[in-house]
C-alpha cells in the first residue's frame, strides 16, 4: 500500500508516542529525546506538505483513500484543503514548544507525559485530515483519552474535577454528533464528508442535524453558555496541556462548524445564523468582561480564549447576514477568512501566553496575579515577550492577532453597523484585560522578595518564546501566504452555503 | 474427512459431545487422581476446551442450516461461531481463574465439571430448535451456576448470593416454562420453525400472555430491569472467577436464548415483543448506569454495568430487524471480550485472603504496575465506548441499527446514557492514574497471566482499529 504524506504526519507522532511510552520513565532522558525527534520529524514532514500544496484549487489534495470498514462503507480517506492545512501545520508546530517547555520541568512520569502529547498530536492531525465522517469521529473521540490523562496526572490541585468535567462535557456533545453523522450516513449510504455535503436534506432534518452537530462543536469551541469546562480545564492542566487545549483543541470546534455544520446544513445555518451570532457576541462582550476581573493568570487567558473564539464563530456565520445585506456572496468570504486566520493566530498567541505563564509558574508555583509585580526589573527578556504576546492578544496591528479580528470586524460592518460596533468592543475590552494584566504582573516596582529572586529566561525558554514571537509577527505583517492558501477553499465554502440543499418537492 | 462429515448426523454436535464427555471424564479422573496432583482438573479442562475448538473447527463446521435429532437441534453457521467463541471465552476464563482458585483452595474437580456442564447448557441453548431444548439448556446452565455461586462454602456472602440466585432463578425458569406452555397450548407445537409459522396468523390472547411471560423470563436470565435484583448480589457475592463465568459464558447463553426463542421462534410477532423489549431496555440503561455511579465495589459496579449493557443488547433486538440483531451479536462479543479482561484483572490482582474488588483498591495502580493499569485503562475506555477500542464500534453499530429502524430518539437516549456510564468507568481510571498509591506491596502476578491479559487488551484495541472483520462476520451470520 502506498503510504501518503498525510498518513506519515498522523502516524509518525503516534508511533513516536508509543516508542516514548515503551522507553519508560526509567530512561527518561532517552524518552525525552525520542519525543522531541518525533515532534521535529512531524514538523519537517509538514514542509513538503506546504510546498506541494497548490493554492489555486478548492479540491482536496494529498488524498489517500482505502477501504477501512466495508460493512459501514467507511474509508480511510484523508486529504487537505486550504482550511485544514494551516491547522495541521499549526498542530505540528505547537507540539514542539510544548515538548521543549516540559524538558526539565516535568519530573513526574516524564515518558508518559511526552507520549501523551505525541499521541494527541497524531490524533489531532487526524481530525483535520480526515475526509470520512467516521474516521473524523474516530480521531475526534480518541483524542479525549490522552487529554483526560494529561490534565488528570500532571494537573493542579483540582485536576480530577477539571478533567472529568472536561471529558464528560465534550463526550456529551460528541455523542449527539455521532447520532447526526450516523443519520447522515444512513441517508447518503456512504460516509465521506463530501457526499454528506452534497446530500439533499429537508429543512426539518437540517435543523435537527445542525443542532446536534452544534452540541459537539459549541462545546469544543467553546461557545457561551457551554464554556464552563474550559476555565477549569485550563487552570488545572499543566502548561503543555493548556497550550494544546487553547492552541489546537478549541480550533476543532471551529473547524467542525466550517467543515460540517455550514456545508451539510446550509439552510438551517441560514435560519439559525442569528443564534450563533448572538451567542458569539455574548461570548465576545460578556466573557471579555469576565476576563477582566480574574485573579488567576491562566483563568484570564482562558476567558480571553473564549472571547476570541467568539470571533471565529461569528466570522463563520456572518456570511448569511452579508448576503442578506449586500446581495452578493463576495463579501461573505471575508468573515470566513477572518475566522480561519483568527483560529491560527489565536492558536499561536494563546499558546504563547500559556507558555509565558508556565515560565512564571515554574519559578514561583503560583498563578495569582497579586503574587507578581515588577517582573520586568528582574526578567527583562521575559517581560519583552510577555508584553508582545499580550499586545498581540488584544489585536495590535503588526501581529497576527490584528489580521483575524480586523477581517471579522470588516465583515460585520458589511453585515450590520451594530454587529461591528458590538464586536469592536473587544478591541477596548481586550486592551483592558491584557494591558491591566501586563501592568500588574510585569511593570511597577518589584513586589516581593520572591519576585526579586527570579532568574530570567534560560536558552530553552528563550528559543521557544522567540520562535513563537517571530511567527506571530511574521503572520501579522505578511499574512498573504496564509490567505492565499485558504482563498480557494473559502470561496468554495461560500458557494456551498449559499446554495439551498432542500430537495425540490417531488411531483 | 468430508466423507465422515456427510452421512453422519451427529457431526455438527461435536462440541456438545466433546464437552459432555470431558465433563464425565474429568469428574472420574478427579475422584481417583485429583488429590495427588492439584490443578490436574484445570489442566484437563483447558485441554478439553482446546480439543473442542480443534474438533469443532475440523469436523463440526456447519455451512448449511440443518435440523438434527428430530428437529430438536438446529445446526447453523451462527451456532458454530457462537460455540467457538464460547470455547475460547471459557478457556480464557479458566486460565484467569486458576491462580485465584488455588489461593482459595477451590481448585477441586467439581468446579470445572460444573463449568463444563454450564457450557454444555450454553451449547444446547445455542442450538436449540424446540421449546423443550431451550428449557433444557436454560436449566442446565442455571443449575450449574447456582452450585458455582455457592462453591466457596465457607463464605456467608456467597451462600446468600446463591440462595437469592436460586430462588429468583427458579421463579424465572418457572415463568419461562409457563410462557412456553401457553404458547404450546395455543399453537400445539414445540418446534420453533413451526411456532413462527403458526403465530404469524393467530395473535390470540393466549399467545400474547405467553409471549409476555417468555419476554419476562428472558429479561430475568439477562438480568434486565425490572428483573435484575439478583445481578448485583450474585456478582458481588460469588467468587470472582464465577462472576467472570456468569458475565461472559452465561452471557453468551442469554444471547442465544433471546436469539432462538424471540428473534427466530417468535419472529412473526415482532411488533409485540419489540415493544416490551424497548421498555425493558430503556429501564435497564437508565437504572444500570445511574446506580452504578454509587458503587464502591468494582464487582458490584460491573454488575450494574452489565445491566446497562444488557439494555444495549436488548435494544439491538428491539429493532426487530436483522441489522439490529447483527449489532447485538457484535455488541455481545465485544462485551464478552472486554469483560473477560476486566474480571481477569481483578483475579490477577487478588491475593491470598484479599479480594481486590474495591474500586479504591485500584488507587495508584499505575505506579505499582504500569502495564496492568494501562490494560485496565484500555478496557475501561472500551466499555465506555471511546475509540479506538472495540466497544466504540459495538455501540456505533447499535446506534446505526436503531436509527435505521426509525428509533432516532431511542438512539439519542442510549447515547446519553452511555455518557452517564462513562463517568464510572472514568472513575476507575482516575483512581489508578490520578490518585497516589498508598505504598502497598507491588503486584505479584504470574507472567503467563499477564501475557494473556495483554493479548486480551491488544485484541480489544486491534478490533477497534480494524473492526471490519468482526462486523463482517456478524453481518454474514445473521442474514
Amino acid at each position: 500500500m502506498h503510504i501518503g504524506l498525510l498518513s506519515v504526519v498522523i502516524w509518525l507522532p503516534i508511533a513516536g508516542g508509543l516508542l516514548t511510552l515503551a522507553l519508560g520513565d526509567a530512561r527518561a532522558r532517552l524518552a525525552r529525546w525520542a519525543a522531541l525527534v518525533s515532534a521535529l520529524l512531524t514538523l519537517a514532514a509538514c514542509v513538503p506538505l506546504c510546498m506541494g500544496f497548490s493554492n489555486g484549487t478548492a479540491r482536496f489534495q494529498f488524498v489517500e483513500r482505502t477501504d477501512w470498514i466495508t460493512t459501514l462503507h467507511a474509508q480511510y480517506y484523508l486529504g487537505v484543503d486550504g482550511i485544514s492545512l494551516p491547522l495541521i501545520v499549526l498542530t505540528a508546530f505547537m507540539t514542539v514548544p510544548v515538548i521543549i517547555a516540559g524538558w526539565s520541568v516535568v519530573e513526574k512520569r516524564p515518558a508518559q507525559y511526552y507520549a501523551a502529547f505525541l499521541l494527541m498530536e497524531g490524533l489531532m492531525i487526524g481530525v483535520f485530515a480526515a475526509l470520512d465522517s467516521l474516521l473524523f469521529y474516530f480521531f475526534w473521540e480518541a483524542m479525549l483519552i490522552p487529554m483526560f490523562v494529561i490534565i488528570g496526572i500532571w494537573g493542579g490541585p483540582r485536576r480530577i474535577y477539571a478533567t472529568v468535567k472536561f471529558f464528560l462535557y465534550t463526550f456529551l456533545g460528541s455523542v449527539l454528533l455521532l447520532v447526526a453523522l450516523i443519520y447522515l450516513y444512513l441517508k447518503a449510504g456512504q460516509c465521506s464528508i463530501e457526499s454528506l455535503q452534497q446530500l439533499p436534506l429537508t429543512l426539518v432534518e437540517q435543523r435537527w442535524l445542525f443542532l446536534a452537530m452544534l452540541c459537539a462543536f459549541a462545546v469544543k469551541v467553546p461557545m457561551w453558555p457551554v464554556h464552563t469546562w474550559l476555565p477549569d480545564a485550563h487552570v488545572e492542566a499543566p502548561t503543555g496541556g493548556s497550550v494544546i487545549l487553547a492552541a489546537i483543541m478549541l480550533k476543532m470546534g471551529g473547524y467542525g462548524l466550517l467543515r460540517f455544520s455550514l456545508p451539510i446544513a446550509p439552510d438551517a445555518s441560514r435560519e439559525l445564523d442569528w443564534l450563533i451570532v448572538l451567542l458569539s457576541l455574548i461570548a465576545i462582550i460578556y466573557i471579555a468582561l469576565v476576563a477582566i476581573v480574574q485573579q488567576d493568570m491562566k483563568k484570564l487567558v482562558a476567558y480571553s480564549s473564549i472571547a476570541h473564539m467568539g470571533f471565529v464563530t461569528m466570522g463563520a456565520f456572518l456570511v448569511f447576514f452579508i448576503l442578506a445585506a449586500t446581495g452578493s456572496s463576495q463579501g461573505g468570504a471575508l468573515g470566513l477568512d477572518g475566522a480561519v486566520v483568527q483560529m491560527i493566530s489565536h492558536g499561536l498567541i494563546s499558546g504563547a501566553l500559556f507558555l509565558c505563564i508556565g515560565v512564571l509558574y515554574d519559578r514561583m508555583h503560583t498563578r495569582e496575579i497579586s503574587a507578581y509585580g515588577g517582573v520586568i526589573n528582574v526578567m527583562p527578556k521575559f517581560a519583552a515577550f510577555m508584553v508582545l504576546f499580550a499586545l498581540a492578544n488584544c489585536g495590535l496591528p503588526g501581529t497576527s492577532g490584528f489580521v483575524g479580528e480586523f477581517l471579522v470586524i470588516l465583515a460585520s460592518f458589511k453585515a450590520s453597523f451594530w454587529f461591528a460596533l458590538l464586536a469592536a468592543t473587544i478591541l477596548v475590552l481586550g486592551a483592558v484585560y491584557n494591558l491591566w494584566l501586563v501592568k500588574r504582573v510585569v511593570f511597577g516596582p518589584v513586589a516581593n522578595a520572591q519576585v526579586a529572586a527570579l532568574p530570567d529566561l534560560n536558552h530553552r525558554e528563550f528559543l521557544v518564546l522567540g520562535t513563537l514571537a517571530a511567527v506571530v509577527v511574521l503572520l501579522g505583517v505578511w499574512p498573504a501566504p496564509m490567505l492565499n492558501m485558504m482563498e480557494s477553499s473559502v470561496q468554495h465554502l461560500v458557494q456551498q452555503v449559499v446554495i439551498s440543499k432542500i430537495p425540490v418537492a417531488a411531483p | 474427512m468430508t466423507t465422515l462429515g456427510q452421512g453422519s448426523a451427529v457431526w455438527p454436535a461435536v462440541p456438545e459431545v466433546c464437552v459432555a464427555v470431558s465433563a464425565c471424564l474429568i469428574l472420574l479422573i478427579d475422584v481417583y487422581g485429583g488429590h495427588k496432583r492439584r490443578g490436574l482438573s484445570a489442566m484437563l479442562t483447558m485441554f478439553a476446551l482446546l480439543l473442542g475448538v480443534l474438533l469443532t473447527s475440523r469436523f463440526g463446521m456447519v455451512m448449511q442450516r440443518e435440523l438434527l435429532f428430530n428437529g430438536m437441534y438446529v445446526a447453523d453457521a451462527l451456532g458454530t461461531f457462537l460455540k467457538l467463541v464460547a470455547f475460547v471465552t471459557m478457556a480464557t476464563a479458566v486460565f484467569y481463574s486458576q491462580n485465584y482458585l488455588e489461593q482459595r483452595h477451590m481448585l477441586g474437580g467439581e468446579y470445572y465439571v460444573l463449568c463444563l456442564t454450564g457450557l454444555l447448557g450454553v451449547f444446547v441453548l445455542i442450538s436449540a430448535h424446540s421449546l423443550l431444548t431451550v428449557y433444557l439448556g436454560v436449566e442446565l446452565l442455571s443449575l450449574s451456576l447456582y452450585a458455582l455461586v455457592a462453591f466457596d462454602r465457607d463464605s456467608g456472602i456467597a451462600a446468600e448470593a446463591a440462595i437469592k440466585y436460586f430462588v429468583l432463578g427458579a421463579i424465572g425458569s418457572g415463568v419461562l416454562l409457563y410462557g412456553m406452555s401457553m404458547l404450546y397450548g395455543v399453537t400445539g407445537t414445540l418446534d420453533l420453525d413451526e411456532l413462527s409459522r403458526v403465530v404469524q396468523h393467530a395473535p390470540s390472547g393466549g399467545i400474547i400472555i405467553g409471549v409476555a411471560f417468555v419476554v419476562a423470563a428472558i429479561a430475568f436470565k439477562f438480568g434486565a430491569v425490572p428483573f435484575h435484583m439478583w445481578v448485583p448480589d450474585v456478582y458481588e457475592g460469588a467468587p470472582t472467577s464465577v462472576t467472570l463465568y456468569i458475565a461472559t459464558v452465561s452471557g453468551l447463553g442469554s444471547f442465544a436464548l433471546i436469539l432462538r426463542l424471540l428473534a427466530q421462534g417468535l419472529n412473526g410477532l415482532t411488533g409485540l415483543w419489540t415493544q416490551m423489549l424497548i421498555a425493558v431496555a430503556v429501564l435497564s440503561l437508565l437504572f444500570g448506569n445511574v446506580v452504578a455511579i454509587a458503587q464502591t465495589n468494582l464487582k458490584r459496579m460491573l454488575a450494574y454495568s452489565a445491566i446497562a449493557n444488557t439494555g444495549f443488547i436488548l435494544l439491538g433486538f428491539a429493532t426487530g430487524q436483522s441489522n439490529g440483531i447483527q449489532a447485538a451479536l457484535n455488541f455481545t462479543i465485544a462485551y464478552v471480550l472486554v469483560t473477560l479482561g476486566s474480571f481477569g484483572l481483578i483475579l490477577i490482582l487478588s491475593r491470598q485472603g484479599a479480594e481486590h474488588d474495591q474500586i479504591a483498591d485500584f488507587k495508584g495502580l499505575s505506579t505499582r504496575d504500569p502495564l496492568l493499569a494501562a490494560l485496565m485503562l484500555v478496557l475501561m475506555f472500551s466499555t465506555a465506548g471511546v475509540p479506538p477500542f472495540i466497544g466504540f464500534w459495538a455501540k456505533l453499530w447499535l446506534i446505526q441499527a436503531l436509527i435505521a429502524s426509525g428509533h432516532v430518539w431511542l438512539s439519542v437516549f442510549a447515547m446519553l446514557m452511555s455518557v452517564v456510564g462513562a463517568y464510572y468507568y472514568l472513575r476507575v481510571v482516575w483512581y489508578m492514574y490520578f490518585d497516589a498509591g498508598d505504598g502497598r506491596t507491588p503486584v505479584a502476578s504470574r507472567r503467563r497471566m499477564r501475557l494473556i491479559l495483554l493479548i486480551n487488551a491488544l485484541a480489544v484495541t486491534a478490533l477497534g482499529l480494524l473492526p471490519n472483520a468482526l462486523l463482517d462476520i456478524c453481518r454474514r451470520l445473521i442474514p
